[in-house]
């Protein structure tokens, strides 16, 4: 029962097994493959989270996004008439996330870059674009901006995945993406 | 001066040593953690029931009340309650050493019972369905934030406890040269606590304050960075407890001896510098954290703690492999795990433990705490996948094979429904993996965790799930269940043997209370010498061939999982 | 093979490698676990959150 026992003298000079040595080298080979992925990912990847952040208040990320409704909204959905808007390429796009709605819609042009703000109003929320499956956590207080890039036209879906409560499930909203014009 | 209790009582069929205040606050610690285990089950049940589409058994506000306590029952009583327990034996018994301070050791515990119950009636009063990570500026009662303070003091003064008890057995000298590796695997856990603890009281206590009204505000991302330090690291007390109990029950099942305590040690020492570092995890996706930061803290400073978690994978099976093939089991790659005893439910708990953590846990761990990986998996019900893995797989069941051990030698018990016991480690080992693979490929997909409705129901915006996610929360339903059925065999093996078993007499064992005499200090420990390896066994000059070969499978596997997802996450849209 | 009967461990023949030293001090380990995370995890961390520019 040796590794219930106390290891008598000196253990620091036994010599090394070769199935531990070679494994060690195996291993350690390969962590620094995985860690130098991420820096590597950042110079010659697409996909890297921004990490460009402000700090912000309710009413300041508010006023910005209204002002992007009233000047590109395009039209409005559903019976609580939220509006979509359609900033041309390459502008500052904002999206609320808010107890339990996103606001407003968006729609994009496919292979268009945007800067896209994300702030909360209240909680914390999840941002997750499906079927795409990109997920961002969503703080009050501060404003995210990332910029993306659509790739393929089509009705995009976004739901909350930070639990925000009793109506966590119903926080849900679309993004459109269609053919540049 | 008090008199100090020297009473101990050698266990007859394994030799250990048992003081007799260490004995009671472990079992006691023990049952606490298996009867938090028992309500987190039930809730395990309920909330399985819920996910599984086809079932959605309770209402949304019951979903998420019984979702935040079966996180709590489970991950922090059951689990933190077990280490106690774990931690005492690892200095009190394996020392032969006296329990430092017992009385303030019961407070501990008094003290971790009564923040159990004040946080499990906070939640069950249904005002604080927060979930355990209870992300300020969402807001519970009062008492949730209170009772997991007190229950947090409990187990910090416990591992000083811990620490005092090494202090003793160095000065009472109850064994000589260093301590053994699974005393040494419950230091690191234990240090890991200290911090843990530490960093759960500098974020609860302003929380605490706040829900009361006395500060201001608490910043949402102050509060996850800070909250994660505590929430992650918990975690790592679990991987530090968890391997320990592998070399234990190696050692105990097997008499295997550590393939070089220089290399598991130090593997252990790669853990306490940066095993806690993992929490950046969580912040992947957070805004206003630099790349910089997550980069290093997320890869454990360049995965440092990744390797040490990849020696332990191996040394642990490789110590077995020795111990068969110096039987006689020498024959080709893998007689020694062909003849290793199946049936066996330390052995097979521990092992599958040991498969289950290492392939589904720690791969789709690393996989998902790359910063960039994480984008395609955050908060997706990928994340309870990996740690079902890692923490029911992982933890829970290498401490259900501890506790066959236990029920004899602790309890003094014979183990009831033996028959039962043997196969109780397949049916909740394979249906948690099942349950873990399941909810993984349900993640990739798409499908939140914590969500009640993934029908989106009524919800002119819902979207709609692609038909694989239903069946694959079905599957994980399914699995769920047979996981359940094997925690209440489990369930049933350990509370019946504990009260109703048929006792196990320790001959000569007279009790004698403390304040009737002190016993002298038993006599240390016998001494062992380093262990060398016969050159006889194994292949190629490997003395564990076998074990290698298990290793180079899992490396294969980790690296074409791991470079699958670069791809997969190459399609998605480009962002910077 | 080295075999201490001797209780006093003073008196191995090999003196104990620094290593071997530091890892035998719980309380020398337990420093060193508390200030690296707390260090580079919660101290760095909480600096760039502090960090963070206002909005415009
Ligand atoms: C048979 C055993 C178990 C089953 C079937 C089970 C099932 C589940 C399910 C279905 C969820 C919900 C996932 C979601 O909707 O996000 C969940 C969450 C969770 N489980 Fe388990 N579980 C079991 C045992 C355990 C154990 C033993 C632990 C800890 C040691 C544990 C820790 C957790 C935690 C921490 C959560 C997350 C709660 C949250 O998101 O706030 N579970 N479990
Ligand atoms: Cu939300
Ligand atoms: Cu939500």
């Amino acid at each position: 029962m040796s590794a219930l026992v106390p290891p008598q003298g000196v253990w620091w000079k036994q010599p090394l097994d070769r199935v531990e040595g070679t494994w060690i080298v195996i291993a350690f080979v390969w962590c620094l493959i995985m860690f130098f992925m991420m820096p590597y990912w950042h110079v010659f990847g697409k996909q890297n989270l921004s990490n460009e952040a402000y700090r912000t208040t309710p009413e300041m990320f508010q006023a910005k996004t209204q002002a992007m409704v009233d000047k590109f909204k395009v039209r409005e959905e559903t019976d609580l008439k939220i509006p979509v808007v359609a900033p041309p390429p390459g502008s500052d796009v904002y999206i609320i996330a808010r107890l339990w709605s996103w606001w407003p819609m968006v729609e994009l042009q496919e292979g268009k870059t945007y800067r896209l703000h994300l702030a909360s109003m209240d909680w914390l929320h999840g941002f997750s674009l499906q079927p795409e499956n990109i997920n961002i956590q969503v703080h009050p207080g501060y404003e995210h901006v990332l910029t993306v890039t659509p790739t393929r036209a089509g009705t995009y879906s976004i739901i909350c995945n930070e639990y925000c409560g009793i109506n966590h499930h119903t926080m849900a909203s679309r993004l459109y993406v269609v053919k540049a014009k | 001066m008090m008199a100090v209790n020297r009473l101990f009582r050698t266990c007859p069929s394994t030799g250990l040593v048992y003081h007799e205040a260490a004995e009671k606050l472990i079992r006691w610690n023990a049952v606490a953690g298996v009867v938090s285990l028992l309500v987190g089950g039930i809730l395990a049940l309920l909330v399985t029931l819920t996910r599984w589409p086809a079932v959605h058994l309770l209402p949304a506000d019951w979903f998420y009340l019984v979702l935040t306590a079966h996180g709590l029952d489970m991950l922090v009583f059951w689990i933190i309650f077990f280490e106690i327990a774990v931690l005492y034996f690892a200095a009190a018994v394996l020392l032969k050493c006296r329990l430092a301070t017992p009385r303030i050791a019961w407070v501990a515990f008094w003290l971790m019972i009564l923040g159990a119950i004040i946080n499990n009636v906070a939640v069950f009063r249904g005002d604080s369905s927060v979930m355990f990570t209870s992300y300020a500026p969402m807001g519970a009662h009062p008492a949730f934030y209170l009772g997991l303070i007190l229950f947090a003091v409990g187990a910090l003064v416990a591992c000083f406890v811990f620490f005092g008890t090494l202090v003793i057995a160095k000065s009472e000298r109850t064994y000589t040269g260093s301590v053994p590796l699974v005393t040494f695997g419950a230091v690191t856990a234990a240090i890991i606590a200290v911090f843990t603890i530490a960093s759960g009281a500098i974020i609860l206590i302003p929380t605490f304050l706040w829900s009361l009204g006395l500060v201001a505000h608490i910043d949402s991302l102050m509060y996850r960075t800070v909250w994660w330090a505590f929430g992650h690291s918990s975690q790592q007390i679990n991987v530090a407890a968890h391997v320990s109990v592998w070399y234990a029950i190696a050692g105990v099942v097997f008499g295997a001896k550590p393939m070089s305590e220089k290399v598991s040690r130090t593997a252990f020492f790669l853990y306490i510098c940066f095993l806690q570092l993992a929490s950046a995890h969580h912040l992947l996706a957070d805004p206003g954290l630099t790349s910089n930061w997550k980069i290093f803290n997320t890869s454990y400073a360049m995965y440092l703690a990744v390797l040490a978690s990849m020696v332990h994978g191996l040394t642990v099976p490789g110590a077995i492999e020795v111990a068969q093939r110096e039987k006689g089991y020498n024959r080709g790659l893998f007689e020694w795990l062909r003849k290793a005893p199946w049936s066996h439910p330390s052995f097979s708990a521990m092992f599958l433990s040991l498969i289950g953590f290492g392939f589904l846990g720690g791969i789709s761990g690393v996989m998902m705490g790359t910063e960039q990986l994480n984008l395609i998996i955050h908060n997706t019900i990928y994340v309870p996948g990996h740690f079902h893995a890692t923490v029911v797989i992982g933890t829970t069941l290498a401490f259900m094979g501890l506790t066959y051990f236990l029920i004899p030698t602790l309890f003094r018990r014979e183990m009831m429904f033996p028959g039962m016991a043997k196969w109780q480690p397949y049916v909740f080992g394979l249906g948690m993996m099942s349950f873990s693979l399941f909810m993984m490929g349900a993640g990739t997909l798409g499908v939140p965790r914590r969500h009640w409705d993934m029908t989106f129901a009524g919800n002119a915006l819902g979207y709609e799930f692609p038909g694989t996610a239903y069946l694959m929360m079905g599957i994980m339903g399914i699995s769920g269940i047979a996981a359940i059925i094997g925690g209440i065999m489990y369930l049933l093996i350990t509370v019946g043997s504990v009260f109703l078993g048929k006792k196990i007499a320790t001959p000569d064992f007279k009790y004698v209370a403390a304040k009737d005499g002190v016993a002298p200090k038993p006599a240390p420990q016998p001494a062992f010498g380093a262990s060398g390896h016969g050159a006889s066994i194994g292949m190629a000059g490997f003395v564990a061939p076998g074990t290698f070969v298990l290793a180079l499978v899992f490396l294969t596997s980790f690296i074409l999982y791991y470079f699958v997802n670069w791809k997969y996450l190459s399609t998605v849209w480009p962002l910077s | 093979m080295n075999t201490a009967q001797d209780h006093s461990e003073d008196v191995t023949e090999e003196p104990i490698p620094a290593m071997q030293q530091i890892l035998d001090n719980p309380f020398l380990l337990l420093f060193i676990g508390i200030a690296m995370p707390t260090v580079l995890y919660i101290v760095w961390g909480v600096m760039e959150i502090v960090g963070i520019p206002v909005a415009k």
